[in-house]
């Protein structure tokens, strides 16, 4: 019965977000302020539902309700109790319903955080979610209901496939479709913009921080799910160039370019209509992910249990969104202005290279993911086309970008001087290219792509701490009045950004360049080397987890006769999956390496076989990953958005009412 | 989005069970450092042609475990690159490789971020070019400036 | 303005559409680039005995099936039946016993119906990378050359077997008893 309910409250909401889509732009065309302001309650009403719909489907799991065939597929009683919850999304059902509740909160979200947009804008933003919304819920309710019943029920589940049984699970797809849900807002402010024929610098005002959260976010989401790839699964990778993950790199890229592109538009009234393209292409391209994911139309680790059926509508949404965005593209955009000159070398045209990049390795990515389909689908041949393909084009894409991360900040808006810039950085340029240099040298090998790709990360951090310390400097200030300036939000954060994306690459480089990687077969006692570190196979022993058991094997670590650390690699076997032994590997973190141990098969006698990894820098990915969602968290808290919009909230109908916390902040 | 679900073979391909495991098997042995590296290349751009999407060198399937061994076997026996992915190319086609060969139907393929840098600094280079030549447009050089100030400071001194 | 909006409208239609015609194929009909070729060599042990070895001559002479089959493979037992009517239908089957125990496949064979002419054993798939087997079961067609001119992989049905099969079989047939003719017209 309860199952029921939560079918139910799917359909309310799917009705609430039908009307949420109409209603106010009725409203808008009556110029009616109580149909415009219904959206905001139809929004909370929509969301209301949907966390309902997502409770009971979380209760059937926590319950073990297992006549509901979804929670039958995907858990089972022996699981613990978190695993039983994440099981939620644990699939294509269930992960649905949490894209759609995402969506309902980021409404809700936009609806709460607006009060400064005129309502008309208001308005029509969340008419688009509506829109965004009615597609997702239909999507779920018609051809992935959560809640469809067996007859008869199950004593006791299938039990989540083991793989997901871990803590990346618990995270990575939250956060990963808080990202690309958030696409979703963005989208949603570029259709009002166009609609309302509002494309100002007052709307890119409005969008930038929206759209920097939803970039956070699939940030975070893309780390996370690298780093449990790497860290639980035990791959020793963390980016394989599987179709799915190009999938979330692409929207990931257009965003980026997005971000970037919105502050010309902000600051310089520029690249307006580029701007709103983007904008549109970066969340047709997180529907194209859904639906590459989704519908099985190309083949991956990571595909849902597939269906023809699903990616027919998906395939309908994804047309409904290019074809609809494009309609009234073409019937808006012309009114659009150009914006502000700008000269050859200013930070405009640099922004613009900025944006030419990004979007070309976004195409790259793009074409190397559904070249394959193409051929296919005109009987050219059956190829593939995987990670040699994409690293050589991926990487020589990227290296002028990182050039222009140091450069951009530091050269002025509307026209400046290269020499003047070159004066400016010639030390940061100098103590780069040493470093550079010489960085590989301490490692080992020197070879020249990895050296560059130093380069340019010691480019990237001392440039912004340059322009930090500028800032600090410049100001005829006491030091606290300067720091407070300096700390504005979304210039600290955009350098914390970028100096995050110069650890990442470093990162890569190195790992890349001077990972170690070997095979070999101990039995207890005996011990083997690996990048300078032996390696002891103390002991076997059998472990029992709440639903699995285990092969432990403890190794001893050493460097030159200290004891570094102690691993413990397991293979697991799960009750409910014993024919499939998972990998739990075991690491030892350092500032500049990983140092890690997967445990393979048992070979003859007591030896087993193992796979020893040496992980030069593996930290700073991570920690790199955390700047760059951080700095794009300070970035899009910045007050000065909220200020921003409280001034032109001054329409005609609606008086401004004594403002009090407005008037005290300027 | 859920990371390496490994090969989740359709039903006829599954033998009692798929490990879901690393393919971590017994070391390799080679004649010399030349024949590791070659292995270690060849295995990370050969693609387990039963996996959804995998190299054989991250598979754990049956298949993938028997090319690796081929591949090992070839390599020792001093066959050399080109002729491993020209014998696995000759029993599983193209699809076989992750690194798809220059030829007639891939050339757009190899092509392409060349073709799309090219437009893309084709495209910086017009709007680059086009607004600095809006931005002169309004502006006046200092000589018409000069020129425009003495006709105002005239024209005020007539009217005075 | 209007020509540019019309390129996008048209890149915007030609995706769409790709993804559509996208999700009639199916990804995992693999390539068979081994049709056309002739049969690859290989040096197997006989399931049956051990002391007599089999090679690719012994699959060639006249149109056949060559099937590839183990006893832990599940749709290998499901499909078995057809290839039993196939046999009693005068349809010679030579098969690659995969990646198997020779202990288990004949015991398996000896409760039940047995459609293989010859059988060879290959335990450790070396003949499997050889003739390009993704995975079990797996049927090749033969011509009286040797000439591998057709291959499914996954099991063999019925409609498969009416539609592609029989009529190839027939016509291979048909072709070889031409050729056989030819040769034996040509001299006089």
């Amino acid at each position: 019965m309860v199952a029921e309910l939560g079918n139910f409250a799917l359909v309310l909401a799917l009705c609430l977000a039908l009307a949420q889509s109409i209603l106010p732009l009725v409203g808008v065309r009556l110029d009616d302020a109580r149909l415009m302001r219904s959206a905001r309650f139809l929004a909370s009403g929509q969301f209301v539902f949907l966390s309902l719909s997502f409770a009971v489907l979380a209760w059937a799991f926590v319950a073990g309700d297992f006549t509901v065939r979804y929670v039958a597929g995907h858990s089972s009683l022996d699981q613990p109790l978190l695993y039983r919850f994440t099981a939620v999304w644990g699939g294509h059902e269930g992960s649905l319903l949490l894209w759609v509740l995402l969506l309902g909160a980021w409404g809700v979200a936009v609806a709460g955080f607006s009060d400064s947009l005129p309502r008309e804008m208001l308005a029509r933003v969340l008419a688009v979610l509506g829109m965004v919304g009615v597609g997702f819920i239909a999507f779920t309710l018609f051809t992935s209901n959560p809640f469809e019943r067996i007859v008869p029920g199950l004593q006791d589940g299938r039990g989540m496939n083991p793989l997901l049984q871990d803590p990346g699970m618990i995270l990575h797809p939250p956060l990963l479709y808080m990202g690309y849900v958030g696409t979703a807002v963005v989208f949603a402010f570029a259709m009002a913009a166009l609609l309302g024929g509002r494309l100002d610098a007052a709307w890119a005002r409005w969008s930038r921080p929206w759209t920097t959260l939803a970039w956070v976010f699939l940030t975070l989401g893309i780390a996370v799910g690298a780093w449990w790839a790497y860290y639980e699964l035990g791959w020793g990778g963390w980016w394989f160039w599987d179709p799915v993950e190009n999938a979330s790199l692409l929207p990931w890229l257009t965003a980026t370019a997005l971000m970037h592109s919105l502050a010309v538009a902000e600051k310089r009234g520029g690249f307006k209509v580029w701007t709103l393209l983007l904008a549109i292409v970066t969340f047709a391209l997180t529907v194209l992910g859904a639906f590459i994911v989704r519908s099985g139309v190309i083949t991956s680790v990571h595909a849902f249990a597939t269906d023809p059926e699903r990616g027919v509508f998906l395939l309908g949404l994804l047309s409904v969104t290019l074809l609809g965005s494009l309609i009234v593209y073409t019937w808006r955009a012309p009114r659009v202005g150009l914006g502000g000159a700008f000269a050859g070398y200013s930070r405009e045209s640099l922004l613009l290279a900025n944006n030419v990049l990004l979007t070309v390795a976004c195409a790259a990515v793009f074409i190397g993911t559904l070249y394959p389909l193409a051929l296919d689908a005109f009987g050219l041949g059956k190829i593939s086309v995987g990670p040699p393909y994409f690293d050589a084009v991926f990487a020589p894409l990227m290296l002028p970008l990182l050039l222009l991360v140091g450069l951009g900040p530091a050269v002025a808006w509307k026209q400046a001087n290269p020499g003047e810039t070159f004066r400016q950085l010639r030390w940061a340029l100098l103590i780069s290219v040493v470093a550079g240099g010489l960085w590989p040298l301490a490692l080992g090998a020197w070879r020249p792509m990895t050296a560059l790709a130093l380069m340019l990360a010691t480019w990237i951090v001392i440039t912004a701490l340059q322009d930090i310390r500028k800032r600090l400097g410049s100001a005829r200030q006491p030091l606290p009045v300067r720091l407070r300036k300096v700390m504005r939000p979304s210039f600290l954060g955009m350098h914390l950004a970028h100096m995050g994306l110069a650890l990442v690459v470093v990162a890569i480089a190195m790992v890349n360049t001077y990972e170690v990687e070997r095979d070999v077969r101990l039995a207890p006692g005996q011990s083997a080397s690996a990048a300078g570190f032996d390696f002891t196979l103390q002991r076997m022993e059998r472990m029992r987890g709440p639903n699995w058991e285990a092969d432990q094997a403890v190794v001893q670590v050493a460097r030159d006769g200290h004891a570094v650390a102690r691993l413990t690699p397991q293979r697991r076997y799960y009750d409910t999956h014993a024919g499939m032994p998972m990998n739990q590997a075991s690491l030892d973190r350092a500032p500049t390496r990983d140092v890690y141990v997967s445990l393979g098969e048992r070979l003859d006698g007591d030896a087993w076989s193992f796979r020893l990894y040496y992980k030069p820098y593996m930290a700073w990915m991570w920690f790199g990953a955390i700047l760059l969602a951080l700095g794009g968290l300070l970035a899009a808290c910045d007050k000065r958005y909220r200020l921003a919009g409280h001034r032109v909230t001054r329409t005609p109908h609606e008086p401004v009412a004594a403002r009090p916390r407005e008037v005290a902040s300027r | 989005m859920i990371p390496r679900l490994f090969c989740l073979l359709l039903a006829w391909l599954l033998p009692a069970g798929l490990a879901m495991a690393l393919a971590i098997g017994q070391p390799l042995e080679f004649a010399s450092e030349a024949q590791q590296r070659q292995y270690d290349t060849l295995v990370r751009e050969l693609r387990c042609t039963v996996c959804q999407s995998e190299t054989i060198h991250e598979s754990n399937a049956e298949l993938a475990a028997d090319m690796r061994r081929r591949v090992h076997a070839m390599t020792l026996a001093g066959h050399d690159a080109d002729a491993i992915v020209a014998f696995m190319v000759q029993r599983y086609g193209d699809y076989v490789r992750y690194r798809p060969p220059l030829q007639v139907n891939t050339w757009l393929l190899w092509a392409s971020p060349f073709l799309l840098m090219l437009g893309g600094v084709l495209v910086w280079w017009r709007i680059v070019v086009g607004r600095r030549s809006m931005a002169e447009r309004p502006g006046f050089t200092a000589q018409e400036r000069a020129m425009l100030d003495r006709l105002r400071q005239a024209d005020e001194l007539r009217r005075s | 303005m209007t020509l540019r909006m019309l390129i996008a409208l048209a890149a915007t239609a030609a995706l769409l559409g790709l993804l559509f015609m996208g999700l009639g194929i199916n990804a995992r009909d693999l390539p068979s680039p081994l049709v056309g070729k002739p049969a690859p060599p290989f040096v197997l042990e006989s399931l049956e005995d051990a002391s007599v070895t089999l090679t690719e001559q012994d699959f060639i002479g006249e149109v056949a099936l060559v099937n590839v089959w183990a006893t832990w493979c599940s749709t290998c037992r499901a499909e078995k039946p057809l290839l039993m009517e196939l046999a009693r239908g005068g349809i010679p089957i030579h098969a690659f016993n995969y990646r198997d125990e020779r202990e288990t496949a004949l015991r398996y064979l000896s409760v039940s119906d047995n459609p293989y002419r010859t059988i060879a054993y290959d335990p450790v798939g070396d003949a499997g990378i050889d003739w390009g087997v993704y995975a079990t079961p797996e049927t090749y067609v033969l011509d009286a050359e040797g000439v591998i001119r057709y291959k499914r992989i996954g099991p063999l049905t019925r409609q498969l077997l009416l539609d592609e099969v029989l009529p190839l079989i027939e016509r291979l047939r048909a072709e070889a008893q031409r050729a056989s003719e030819a040769r034996r017209g040509a001299p006089t």
